[in-house]
């Protein structure tokens, strides 16, 4: 019987970090292009199409107006919304689907033009001018002038009083995926930092500075997947899908349960679970780094270090270039691009480091690399664990 | 608990629909309201029309208004221009009661704020019936 083991067979990036000739549609469209192209399959074998807008209201690419755009006529359509984690469970759903047959071949599709039409005023609320009163669970926390890094700042602040975790120790984080970005020549930053030049950056939300915060870009991103048996007349070698899980612990950052403990700490070992793999067999990791606290509380949720270990982890240079565990390998949210939701660009790198195709930023023999995606205020947690072989 | 009236009031406002409405009202009038479940006893923060733990239809408690700081952030820039003066200070507080409850935190220097610090719930009217909770030193 032909194999239906859902593997990831094309993977495209739109331009980045600033394209101020594209629209958010115009995003997708670029990167579907390239991630069809990128494995040579016929755009009609398509039947499956998952997608979610990140341009926002009234951009016309939420997940029906791009499979109309696009031309796929599916079998099988998701508009998962979970934030910038969505693409992360785009892949658990569509490797179900796959695997069950409600489909053959998913194209996954992520665009936007934020830099281009906002600039960058998402982290530090200047989007919001128009005075209009704050509707649902928000009215909790927005009217008393909450940024998005104000949120991120609270768990931070929390992780520093119980562990003693430093400002120095996150500011690692930042000073290794920017080491990566310099091997990308499309990264948005690219020259070298170093961890003084992280903590007196500008103090944006205590104890949050500048340079603990990603960048701002446009950009897209795609995937083809399909099952194994047809991935083997394609042009890539296939990436195997090991393990997909994802949680909710909240939406809003004011119900977050423990603010030192994001919902990793359930779907990551569920994702091992399924992989029959454990944190230590991963090459690579390919995790948010929304903010420096976003991977930490990552890495502690993984089971990459133990719990409030986190800080002392990356002080050992885990994280780096050459380390055991190089992670944000493309230069990351922090230094490369993050059009608004970046879960889209873990899932391309980690094929892209699995094929041997990174260039400078290869980590050396690949077999397993690892995509965490938080969505919301480290609110929606999404792990895929992919392979170069086939599961035994 | 004390009610700043708050007539000048510039920011933003919450729009305070179903049970959210009848927070705010009884914060205009004095009183911090949280839920609290008559059927599992479950309480909660913020206000819904059922009970997390069980589903049935949670009641109305008064809380008495005193807590710790669980987190806090000092705002330090934001770009909305209800919020010019910067910088100020959010925390999140653990209420004596069983829930946390986000708010802003006044009366102290920002260097100053320390987690676990106590603090005192106050009301602060943004129109005629309604107001939000912001927390000081106790």
């Amino acid at each position: 019987m032909p194999s239906r083991h859902p593997v990831i067979c094309g993977i495209g990036l739109s331009d980045y970090p600033v394209v101020p000739h594209l629209n958010s549609v115009q995003h997708h469209a670029l990167a579907a292009r390239r991630a069809i192209a990128d494995c040579g399959i016929e755009k009609s074998a398509i039947d499956g199409y998952v997608s979610t807008s990140g341009g926002g209201p009234g951009q016309g690419d939420d997940a029906v107006s791009m499979a109309e755009y696009l031309g796929v006529s599916h079998r099988y359509i998701d508009g998962t919304m979970v934030g910038g984690s969505s693409f992360e469970f785009h892949v658990q759903h569509a490797a179900a689907a796959i695997r069950q047959g409600l489909c053959d071949t998913v194209l996954v599709t992520y665009g936007s033009d934020q830099l281009t039409r906002m600039g960058r005023v998402l982290g530090t609320g200047g989007f919001q001018r128009d005075a209009q009163p704050v509707a649902g669970a928000m009215q909790m926390a927005t009217p008393y002038g909450l940024p998005l890094v104000g949120a991120y700042a609270l768990a931070a602040r929390r992780h520093m009083h119980e562990f003693g975790t430093t400002s120095e120790q996150l500011a690692e984080i930042a000073v290794g995926v920017r080491e990566f970005a310099g091997l990308n020549p499309d990264a948005r930053y690219r020259d070298p930092i170093k961890v003084d030049d992280v903590v007196n950056s500008r103090m944006i939300a205590d104890p949050l500075h500048k340079l603990d915060c990603c960048v701002i870009t446009d950009g897209g991103g795609a995937l083809v997947m399909t099952t194994e048996e047809i991935a083997r007349d394609l042009s890539q070698p296939p990436v195997y899908v090991l393990g997909a899980a994802g949680t909710q612990t909240h939406w809003n950052i004011h119900q977050m349960p423990d603010f030192t403990e994001m919902g990793a700490a359930v779907c990551g070992p569920e994702a091992f679970g399924q992989a029959g793999v454990t944190p230590a067999d991963i090459d690579t990791a390919q995790l948010y780094d929304s903010f420096t606290i976003t991977v930490l509380l990552m890495l502690e949720g993984l089971g990459f270090c133990g719990r409030g270990e986190g800080g002392a982890y990356v002080e050992e240079g885990h994280l780096r270039r050459g380390g055991s565990m190089p992670t944000n390998t493309d230069g990351g949210g922090l230094s490369s691009n993050h059009p608004g939701m970046r879960g889209i660009f873990l899932l391309i790198e980690a094929v892209r480091q699995l094929r041997g195709g990174a260039g400078e930023a290869q980590v050396p023999d690949a077999e397993l690399a690892l995509a965490c995606g938080s969505g919301g205020w480290l609110s929606a947690i999404g792990t895929v664990i992919v392979g170069k072989d086939r599961p035994s | 608990m004390r009610v700043v009236r708050d007539l000048e009031w510039q920011g933003l406002v919450p729009a305070g629909e179903g049970e959210y409405g009848e927070f705010f009202a009884a914060a205009a009038k004095g009183r911090l309201l949280i839920q609290q479940c008559p059927e599992c006893g479950h309480r909660q923060h913020y206000p819904r029309a059922l009970c997390t733990a069980c589903a049935a239809v949670p009641e109305w408690m008064e809380a008495a208004g005193t807590g710790n700081v669980y987190t806090y952030t000092v705002v330090r820039q934001y770009g909305v221009p209800a919020f010019a003066e910067l910088p100020y200070v959010l925390a999140m507080i653990d209420l004596p009661e069983g829930v946390r409850m986000f708010g802003g935190l006044t009366g102290i220097d920002p260097d100053n704020v320390e987690i676990g610090m106590p603090v005192t719930a106050y009301a602060r009217t943004y129109d005629d019936t309604h107001a939000m909770i912001f927390w000081e030193p106790a």
